[in-house]
This record gives C-alpha cells, structure tokens and sequence, in this order.
C-alpha cells in the first residue's frame, strides 16, 4: 500500500507554506494549504490584559501584538450573549469566557468550531484539576504551570492527549522532579477571585470515551 | 564549596521571585513601565550570576515580561544557559522561556542542536517530553535536519508518552524539512495500528493534516482509515479520519458512494455536536454526485441544521446556519423550505445570528416570497436598535430586491414605497444607496414615473422630517434623487406649483451643496413644466405669479458658498427674469423654455454597444489612439486623424441586425444553459414577458389605486401593496388557469413532449412592470453574459496575453458559439470520457470520423499532438482570423491550449538608459478554464534561452517552475504574470515552456501538461511613444540613424485603417499625417528609436524606416510585413 506513496514524490511546497504563515493576511481562497489544527490561543482578562499565549505559528513579535491587541478589542466588544464564533481576518475565532477570563483561540477556515470549544473546556477542566477550583490569580502566580499543562494538552496546536488522567499523571509526575522551590510558596495574595472552575456546559458537543 | 551555596541561597531570599515581579507590576499600576525597567535592570544582573537558580528564576521572570510585551530577545544565550542545566527544575523553566521567545531567527538556536539531542535521548522520559514539547515551538529547518533522525527513533520509544509527542512533532519536522516524510512515512504509519490510543490518534492527526495538504498521496491509505472510521469509537480521532476523507473524495469518487452509508449513520446514532457537525459538513461539502443516497443523506443533513438552528445554544444556531449557507449554494430548494426557520433566527439576541440569517435571506427569495421576506425585514428594521445591525439590514433589503436585475420585484409601487419607508430611518449612512436605487427605477420603469413622482414630491414636501438635524444627513442623499425625478419627470406632478415651492424653502439652504445645485436646476425644470401649463389657461397672472416667485427665492442660493449651486442659480435667476419681461409683454415663452429642457434620458443596457452591427469597412481592433501605454484610460488625447471614424462608433442602433444570426445564438445558448446544471433557469413564461414585450405601452400595468393615501409620510404604505399584488397575482392565476385548461384541451395529444410540466413554479408569476433595461436591443440581456465576457476578453484585452485550456473539448470555442454546432444531448450527470469524444465529433464537422472510438493508448498519442500549443501575438490576428483559428484548435481534439501572447514590458516611461528596467519584461498570462474540471496546482515553467530568463524566486533552480497562485473552477479565469530578464532585444525570439496542472474530475483526478511557446516579437519590445514633429525631425536629421525599407503590395485598406493597424499592432504613434503620407514613432524599451515615413499609393504601401539598431529594425519591418500579409 505504501508502494503508491513511496514511488510519488512527495510534495510540499514551500512557497505556499510561507505565505500561509504571513498568512492571514491573503485574500481567502487563494492558499487553501491547511496548516495546524490551532494557530494560536490567547487567556485575557476582563480588563483586557494578555494572561497567557501560545503560538502555533511563527510570526513576528511585532505581528503578535497586533494580533492580540485587535484580537482582545474584538472580543471583548461582543456582548455575553452571543455565539461563541466570529470570522476574523481569514480565520475563525473560537472564544469562551469563564469568569473573568477568556480562553480565545485561532483555527482555519476548515477546522472543527466546536471541538475547539470542546478543546478550551477541556484546558479549563485540566487548570481546574491541578490548582483545585482553579482562579485567575492561580494563572497569574503560576503561569508557567498553567503553560505546562497547556503543552501537555496540546502539541504543535493539535491535542495530544484526550484522556485528562493522563494529562494531569504526567504533568504531576514531572512535577515530582522538580526540587522545590521554597521561595515559591509565599502567600499568594488575600483578594478573592472568583473560581473559573468550568461548569459543566450545557451542551455536551463532544463525549469522549475515558480510557 | 558549601558556604557559597550558602551564600547563594541567602542571596537568592532577597532576589525577587516571580510571585513578587507579578505583584510588584500590580502594585505599580501607575508607573508600571518604570517599574519593570528596574525589574529588567535587577534581572540582567541576576543573570551575571553563576548560581543557576539564580539565572533560572531570572528567566521565568523574563518569560513573564515577554507575555507583557517587552523584548527580551537579549537573554537568548542566557535562555539556552537555562535549557542546558542538567536539572529537570531549571530545564523546564528554560525551555518554557525558549518555546516563547524564540522563532526561526533567533541565532543562538544553532547552539541548541546538541543539548537538544541529549535531551532526546535522555533515559528520563520527562527530560526527553520536555525537549519535544520546546521543540514543536522553535523548530527550524536546521533543526528539523539535524534531529529528524533521532525524533524517528523516538516514534518507536517504549513508552507511549513519548512515542505520541515524537508523532505528533514529526508533522512540523515535515514541514521544515521535507525530505524527512519518506524516509519517515512507513513508521507513521505503523503507529496508525499503535496499541495505545494516544499514540494511534497522534498519528491519524498527522497523517490527516499532511493528506489534508496533498491528498493524491494518501489516497492508497483510504482503506486503512476506513477501517479506523467503522471502528473507532475516539471522537477526535473519528472527527480527523472525517475531514481526512473530505479531503480525499474528490479524487476519488467511489469512494463518496461508499462514505454515505458509515457516515449516516454516525449522523443518526453520536451524541455528540462536534462529530455530528463535521460529518454534515462533509456530507454537504461532497455532493457532486446525484445518486439517490447521496440525495438521501444530504436530505438527513438539512433535518439536523433544522434541529440545530432550532437549539436554543447560540453556538448551535450560529453553525448551523452557517452549514445551511454552504447547502444553499447548492440545493437552494431545500433551504427554502426552511424560510420560516431562518426567519424567526431574526429575531435572535445575537447580532451574528442575525447577520447569518440575513446572508441565508438573500439566497432564499423568489417571486412569490419577496414581499413577505421584506416585509418581515422593515419590521425589524424598527425594532433594531443599534445603527450597524440596522444599516446592514437596509442594504440587505436594497440587496435583495435589486438582486439581478429586479429579477423578483413584480410590482414596483411596492418597490418605491418600501424605499420611501427606508427614508425615515435616522442616521443611516446609506442615504446614497436609497437615492441610486429610487433614480434607477424611476429611469429605468416607465410606468412607475407616476407613481414615483408622487411618492418623491411628498418627499420633498415632507423634507424638513428627514433634514431636522444636519447631523443625520445621510439620509438626505435622498432627496437629492426626490428632486431630480420631480424635475425630469415634472409632466407627472399633480400639483407642481407646490413641489416648486417645496423645492425653494429657505431650510433648503442647510442641505448640502450638490443637493442644492440639482434642487435649484430641477426647480427650472418645474418652472418650465408649470408655464407650459398654465400658458393653456386665459389668465397670465398665475405664471406670472410663479415667475415672481422663482425671482422672490433664488436669490436665496445666488449666495450660497457652493460654487455650483451659485452659479447654476444666477444663471436659472437672470433666465427667469428675462421670461418675467416677456410675459409682461404677453409673449408666449412657454414652448421655448421648456425647450431648454426637451429630451428624454432613456437607459441603456451596459452592453447595448454590442448588439450594434459592425458597419462595413470599420476595423473596430484597429486603434482609434495609439495603445495606451500603460494605464492610461482610453479616451485620452484623441487624434485627429481618425475623428472621421467616431460618428460611426456612436451611432445609437442600427436596423440590419441579422434575424437569423440572432436566433441561433439565443437558440445555442439555450441548449447549453440547458445543460448547465448551474444554470438557473427560468421557466418561459416569464422570460417571455421580459424578451417579447415589444415597448412599455403594451405592458399590462396594474391599475393604480389612488384612493392609497399617499400623502401620509408617516404610515407604512407598503403593505397595502402586498395586498394589492396579492389581488393581482390571484386574478392572473385564474386567468393562467383558464389558459392553461384551454391549453390542455388543445393538445391533449401532443403532452410531455418538451414542456417542463412541473407544479405552478414560483417564477410563473408576471411582473407588473418590466424594467426597461431590457430593450428590444437587447432581448437576451442576463442569459448572454458569459459570452459578453468572453467577448470583452477579447476585445479590450488585447495588452494580454491568454492562454485558455480547453480541455475535453466540453468547451466552447473562445466567444463565437454561434459558430459551433450545437452540442444536443449531454447527459446530465457524470460525463463518461468516451461519451466526450463521441461529442468532440459532433462537434467537429471537420474530422468526423478519425476518432470515433479509441483505445487508450490512441487516446495518449492524439492527446500529445493535440496539446500542442498555439501561441500567437494577439496583435497579429484580425477578430476574424482569429476566431477561425480558434475554431480549428477546437475541431482538433481534446486538450487544446490557445494561448495569445504578448509581452508587455514594465515602466513605460522610466527605461530610458536603464538597463535594469529596460531589461525587464512582464508576461502577463490569462489562464481561462475552459473545461468542465477544477485545474489546480499549476505550474508554469519556461525552459530559459541565452537571452532571456524566467526570473524565478531566489534559491529556486534554474529549471523550477513557478507556482501559479491560485487553482481554477471550470470557467474561471484568472491572470498572472511573470516576468523575464531579457538581454537583447533587437531579434525576436520564441521561448518552449510547459504548464503542469492537476486535472480534478468527478471520477479521477490526473496530472497533465501543455506545452506552449512564448513569442516574443520584436515589436513587444516597442513602447507606444509620443514624439513632436519637431523633436522627430532633429531626431532623422541627426544621422545616428540606419535606414532601411520594405515594400507591401495589394494592400486593400484605407490610409487611416493602415495606419491605426500599425499603430495598435506595433506600438506606433503618428507624428505627422499628410494626405496619404505619415511619419511615425516608437521607442524600444532599451531606448532604441524607430522612425517610420509610411507611404500610399494605389494599393501599395512603402515603409521607409530609421533606427540606431539595423536588427531590430529589420525585425520589427518583417514583422509588420507580415502583420500585413495575414490580412
């Protein structure tokens, strides 16, 4: 079977590749090359302000913030009771809020809106699981926790691993390794945050078989 | 040793930590950036350290900062410092750092290789899980070379938390590194069959993102994923293996026929939206094939978008309907059932549902519901709040109405009103859009001109309603199409004396200035329309009156600070004046003032020119001007050679339009939108009513009410004429009925023979008013498109150059279908290849029998001798020569390629002396696809002569083709250009090129190729230069020039025809013309001059020519030698 493969040459062209990664920025339907699952996530405040973020796509610093800044401004502008999607440029914006933070993230046009929010919830579940009724300030004081899980979930902007035993084994086990680092565990700071512990969605858009 | 420890840790208590950089920034909201600079000071210093917790610490630090937004690209090599710790505690921190802060330029990457591959292959798993995660983020192509070896390893690890992130990480080595897939390939897909079911489903994802890319070679794994998808029972994975076959059906049919079955019934049986909604998706995305499941499960797919539109979760709606606009372009049937649906989703809280919803709106209407759908609409335009949501649905209804043409207005009085409701909208910006659409209708039906100039005189009546606030002036474009139509149409107006006088209010003065000036022009016209009137009458004092009144009020605009209005108004001032002397002296002026205003604008079809005959003797290729240089428009600098000509061009009508011609054109057309299952057609009736109506007085117009209060602007008029066509419609029904019965008893016999006996369609119903733009010049207006179009290719589109694949021979030949048999019987649904030849036969009078039935090999064989490409300089071929050059390509077989080039070099004006640029041509190409297949991946390559190069993107060989941008659906076309270093250009030269494209088909998807020759003539290097008659003369005088001369005999054309022809076909420009004597000029591109003295006499023509290049001068001679034989 691999016969056809190995005889074919295998293409993969880079100028398309390239221009993808300028990318969102070409009339759609011109590079119909699909990259990654997700281009990017991006956890932001209320208030606006950047938490965490992740890039699946290499671009420029400078492109980076901009993306952000005009991402956070469209986000933030919509009102709580609409739909979870918006088009933005030539990708869609897959975005949930969860207490004050929003999980806001980038597919392609032809990616799956709704495993993607799926994804998200997921994220929040794992966050949840390791701080315990995880908050805003955990993921401030603890961001690279929060980054760790993030690449133990995700890899390259495709989830890697669907059971969160797993996720959450791994991320503890390597957690073993690590010496303490006694000037961690100072007090983190007396305000109350709300808890952005997920409640369960009212719709289940995925099930996902626990292994 | 210890005490340093000691001190390190002691040290280390009054460094910040990371907790305290945080809440120290939160602490300094106010002075935050200076804060974090004394941060970045402390942090630079900690880095001096040795002490490795110390630098660790430092860099989460700066990952932190970078989140923030400042640049900490400066602690690359520190970041690498961190990575390389041989602890898990600091490695992780450093990787972390580095998978944020790097990309593919950071330099100090290349350090990190070896620490990478130890890290790899460390024996602590969560080392080597750690190394691949950073990885996934920073690789490059380097790296992805130098470690795709070991990652491989990696994918047969023992341990599956490992083997699935070296899966996973091989796609972006992939990516960056190619050449790694094969070697790679046998090993991913073993884990496709991996025991754990992270490790499987890593590798489906890969396998699917990479097949996703370049489906052909994946084909040959369908079954595989065919087994995984029946039996899988992981919704990410089943959800890949979903949009993995999405992407592999249209190579392979079959296997869409054997996909409905699994994937109906994971409609039917998952739980989950996420899987139910990729394999609608699909479903919808893959429906080229018309068998009765494929109807059936598409059918399945339009009752689960109901369910999940119906959901009350917004995410649901929203995908839902967005899945429903995908079917609508389509099966637009079947979405229309659910109007009712998409309705209601109007009413939705969420702006983006509406927005959805209306986009659906639009595809959705017909004749019969469009006054109900914008009925509904105009409701919520009251409800909306918000001026976005509110302005995006006032276009969609002008949208929706205007849609082709008025295609399903039947009753305009409604049309008018709905816009006249649309006025009071506040604050609107789309005024303008209103105002276009109210002159559009009123110019262009006839029968609605009384009705509208009621509507508009109670419009301006009421203006001050619109014009409260300045503020809102949006909407006041409107009025700017109200007075227009009140003074065009002024013979309409009940009581003009009002409107006049409504016109020339004092607040007119607050509008803006261009509405101004046509109030003050259209209230002459009233002026003129109102003396006509009452000069009837015995008593004079009434147009006196009206007189005074004009005088009394303009002054009023005579001062305003807008120029045009000042200026129309003193003039319109000083005329009514006159006239008021002449009416005291009891003179008759009336006839004559109105004169001032005589005429009727009548509308014109935008391609009425083409429905004109060309006259004998008129060359309409040849140039009127000379070319234009680059983007000049056209109607520049006329010359005055050739001015002799325009009457001709302008000439309105012309009465020997070829009955015949005509009807077997509209007759071809007919078959093949008959068999274009794209092609929506309409049923007869009602294209008759639309092409047979002979003028507007034999329109059945419905008899307006006017009992409808009209005057009162602030009701909502337009539901009564709902009612009112209702009426009509029912009375027409009845009438149709008792036709159609007559019909029935008439030829009972002759039933089913042709007619398309379907149940009352929607587009049975007859339009009230017919919009004029469908003249008796243009009977056919709307179904003739695609041949306009290809006919202005051709025809203003000479600078080009075309290449149209013609493939299979489904095509037409390039515009003249009149000229082709018609293709009678084509069957409906996939076209068998065989079946194609036996219809390239029909079609092709000139060879009937040589291929009638053919094995492949023949088939191979004859596709070779026919993709031979013609390639021509489209200036050399006259319109008629070349459409039977395009005919005989046609006739030849199969894949057939016309291509017509013609350079066209770049900076016209600034190549003087520069070689760089004078160097430098652009080719630009039309690729029209001709065919009934989608072409992509083309690849267009030029094999490079000595002279001239394709200049190719930098690092790509010298025989690397150049990707075409984009991919072709039948029918499209599209243009690229490329462009060539030429060194000489004094001799002609013709370049061998091929074009690869993959041939996409419903049943097979293949690579083919054409190939072609570029010709580039010695006149493509000619640039259309003016020169002065003076500046021409130093220029011969000077002596630099080398002479030469050709002779052409039984040249039968008049002097000026010849001249445009060299003109347009070689880029000259005329200096100077004496009766039958001309000189003319044109410069190369690398700055050589060519002069040229053209004489005539009798039917022979000498040239006699000078250039600073004997070569090209020899060259472009021969060239226009034969530019002229070929005539």
């Amino acid at each position: 079977m691999f016969a056809l493969v190995a005889n074919q040459k295998v293409v993969i062209d880079w100028p398309c590749f390239w221009v993808v990664l300028g990318g969102s920025f070409l009339p759609r339907g011109v590079y119909t090359v699909l990259l990654f699952k997700m281009q990017f996530m991006l956890l932001f405040s209320r208030q606006g302000k950047l938490r965490l973020q992740k890039w699946y796509v290499p671009l420029s610093d400078k492109e980076k913030k901009k993306i952000t800044r005009e991402l956070v401004q469209t986000v933030l502008a919509r009102k709580p009771k609409m739909c979870s999607f918006l088009e933005w440029r030539d990708l869609k914006i897959v975005y949930k809020r969860y207490a004050s933070l929003y999980f806001c993230c980038a597919i392609e046009d032809q990616d799956n809106e709704l495993i993607t929010l799926e994804i998200i919830h997921r994220y929040v579940e794992l966050l949840d699981k390791y701080f315990g009724s995880v908050c805003e300030l955990d993921i401030i004081f603890n961001f690279e926790k929060a980054y760790f899980i993030l690449d133990e979930f995700l890899l390259g902007g495709e989830a890697q691993e669907t059971s969160k035993k797993n996720v959450l084994k791994a991320i503890e086990q390597a957690d073993l390794l690590q010496e303490v680092w006694w000037f961690q565990i100072w007090p983190l700071s007396l305000l109350v945050f709300s808890r952005i512990s997920p409640a369960k969605p009212r719709h289940e858009y995925f099930n996902v078989p626990v292994y | 040793m210890a005490l340093k420890i000691v001190k390190g840790s002691i040290d280390r208590m009054f460094d910040k930590n990371l907790q305290d950089l945080v809440r120290g920034i939160r602490n300094h909201k106010e002075d935050e950036a200076k804060y974090i600079s004394t941060c970045i000071d402390e942090i630079k210093q900690e880095l001096k350290q040795d002490n490795i917790a110390v630098k660790a610490n430092a860099v989460c630090k700066l990952t932190y900062l970078q989140m923030l937004g400042y640049d900490v690209s400066w602690a690359a090599f520190n970041i690498v410092e961190v990575m390389s710790s041989s602890k898990f505690t600091y490695k992780r921190i450093g990787y972390l750092a580095a998978s944020q802060c790097f990309h593919e330029n950071t330099d100090v990457i290349m350090l990190t290789t070896n620490q990478i591959r130890k890290d790899l292959s460390s024996p602590n798993q969560y080392d080597t899980g750690v190394a691949l995660t950073g990885l996934s983020c920073f690789v490059t192509p380097d790296l992805a070379r130098d470690l795709a070896n070991d990652i491989m390893t990696l994918m047969s690890h023992t341990k599956p938390y490992i083997r699935k992130k070296a899966v996973l990480i091989m796609y972006k080595v992939f990516l960056k590194y190619p050449e790694s897939l094969r070697p790679a390939f046998p090993r991913l897909k073993e884990k496709l069959e991996d025991p754990d079911p992270g490790v499987q489903s890593a590798a489906v994802n890969v396998i699917c993102e990479l097949a996703r890319r370049n489906p052909k070679n994946y084909l040959s794994l369908a079954p595989l994923f065919f087994k995984l998808m029946t039996s899988s029972t992981n919704n990410w994975v089943l959800i890949k293996i979903i949009k993995l076959f999405g992407a592999l059906t249209p190579l392979e049919p079959r296997l869409g026929k054997k996909l409905i079955e699994p994937l109906t019934n994971l409609i039917h049986s998952t739980s989950a939206m996420s899987l139910l909604y990729e394999c609608v998706n699909t479903v919808i995305a893959g429906q080229y094939s018309c068998s009765v499941g494929h109807i059936k499960s598409h059918l399945l797919c339009v009752q689960k978008l109901r369910i999940l539109i119906e959901d009350s979760d917004q995410n649901l709606k929203y995908l839902g309907l967005l899945a429903m606009s995908k079917i609508l372009k389509t099966h637009p049937k079947s979405v229309q059932s659910h109007k009712d649906l998409i309705l209601q989703c109007l009413d939705d809280k969420d702006e983006s549902i509406r927005l959805r919803a209306l986009d659906l709106l639009y595809g959705m209407v017909s004749k019969k519901n469009l006054m109900e759908i914008v009925k509904k609409l105009m409701i919520h335009v009251d409800k909306a709040e918000g001026t976005t949501y509110r302005d995006e649905l006032l276009t969609k209804i002008i949208d929706i109405c205007s849609q082709s043409n008025y295609q399903y207005i039947t009753n305009f009085e409604w049309y008018i009103s709905i816009l006249v409701e649309l006025t009071r909208l506040e604050g609107t910006r789309h005024g303008h859009l209103i105002a276009s659409q109210m002159l559009d209708v009123a110019i262009r039906v006839k029968a609605i001109r009384v009705f509208a100039v009621a509507q508009m005189a109670t419009l301006l009546d009421n203006a001050h309603l619109l014009t409260g606030n300045m503020q809102r002036n949006g909407i006041c474009e409107v009025l700017y199409a109200a007075a227009w139509i009140c003074g065009e149409f002024s013979e309409h107006l009940e009581n003009p004396v009002q409107t006049l006088e409504a016109m020339l209010r004092p607040k007119v003065a607050t509008l803006p200035g261009h509405i101004q000036a046509v109030y003050v022009q259209n209230a002459a016209k009233l002026f003129a329309t109102i003396l006509k009137n009452q000069e009837g009458n015995t008593d004079s004092t009434a147009a006196q009156e009206t007189s005074q009144m004009m005088i009394d009020r303009l002054p009023l605009f005579v001062q305003s600070a807008n120029l045009e209005v000042q200026e129309r108004a003193s003039c319109i001032l000083q005329l009514v004046k006159y006239i008021q002397k002449l009416q005291q002296k009891d003179v008759e002026v009336a006839e004559e003032v109105s004169a001032l205003f005589a005429g009727e604008l009548n509308p014109v079809a935008p391609k009425a020119q083409k429905k004109v005959p060309v006259p004998e003797g008129l060359d309409l290729d040849a140039w009127i001007n000379e070319p234009p240089s680059e983007s000049e428009s056209e109607d520049e600098q006329p010359k005055a050679i050739f001015t002799k000509e325009e009457p001709k061009h302008s000439r309105p009508r012309h009465t020997e339009v070829d009955e015949k011609e005509l009807a077997r054109r509209r007759e071809a057309r007919k078959q093949e939108q008959a068999n274009n299952p794209f092609y929506i057609k309409a049923s007869p009736s009602s294209q008759k009513v639309y092409q047979e109506a002979p003028g507007v007085e034999h329109i059945p117009v419905v008899q307006i009410d006017l009992s409808v209060p009209l005057k009162v602007p602030g009701l909502p008029m337009s539901d009564q004429y709902v009612k009112l066509e209702e009426e009509r419609r029912q009375k027409e029904r009845a009438e149709k009925k008792k036709k159609e019965k007559k019909k029935r008893k008439e030829k009972r016999s002759g039933r089913g023979k042709k007619h398309d006996s379907g149940p009352e369609s929607e587009e049975d119903i007859t339009p009230a008013h017919v919009v004029d733009i469908v003249t008796e010049e243009m009977p056919e207006v709307g179904m003739h498109l695609s041949d306009d179009v290809a006919q202005e290719d051709q025809n203003h589109l000479p600078v080009r150059v075309k290449i149209c694949i013609c493939m299979f021979c489904l095509c037409r030949p390039l515009a003249d279908s009149e000229k082709l048999p018609v293709r009678s019987h084509r069957a409906a649904g996939a076209p068998k290849s065989s079946a194609e030849d036996g219809e390239a036969e029909n079609a092709t009078p000139q060879e009937p029998k040589k291929k009638s039935s053919k094995e492949k090999r023949d088939k191979k064989k004859d596709k070779e001798r026919d993709r031979k490409v013609r390639l021509r300089c489209w200036k050399h071929f006259p319109p008629s020569g070349h459409k039977s050059d395009s005919r005989s390509t046609q006739s030849e077989g199969r894949t057939v390629v016309t291509f017509l080039v013609f350079p066209l070099p770049r900076k016209v004006c600034d190549i003087q002396g520069n070689l760089q640029d004078g160097s430098q041509v652009v080719v630009s190409v039309i690729f029209e696809n001709k065919s009934d297949s989608f072409l992509k991946s083309m690849e267009f390559n030029v094999l490079d002569s000595l002279n001239s190069k394709l200049q190719r993107p930098e690092g790509s060989g010298p025989h690397d083709g150049l990707t075409v941008p984009f991919q072709l659906p039948p029918g499209v076309s599209n243009e690229a250009r490329f462009v060539f270093t030429v060194q000489s250009i004094v001799m002609p030269q013709k370049l061998k090129g091929t074009l690869t494209f993959i041939v996409k088909n419903e049943d097979s998807s293949t690579h083919e190729k054409l190939d072609f020759k570029l010709h580039f003539t010695c006149t493509s290097y000619l640039i259309t230069t003016p020169c002065y008659s003076d500046a021409f003369a130093k220029l011969l005088e000077s002596g630099d020039l080398k002479s030469s001369s050709v002779r052409l005999e039984g040249v039968n054309m008049p002097f000026h025809h010849l001249l445009a022809r060299i003109c347009f076909h070689h880029h000259f420009s005329v200096v100077e013309r004496i009766d039958s004597c001309a000189s003319m000029y044109s410069r190369s591109i690398q700055g050589h001059h060519v002069c040229l003295l053209v004489k005539t006499s009798g039917q022979t023509v000498s040239i006699d020519a000078k250039c600073d290049e004997p070569t090209l001068l020899g060259n472009v001679l021969d060239e226009i030698k034969q530019t002229f034989s070929q005539c």
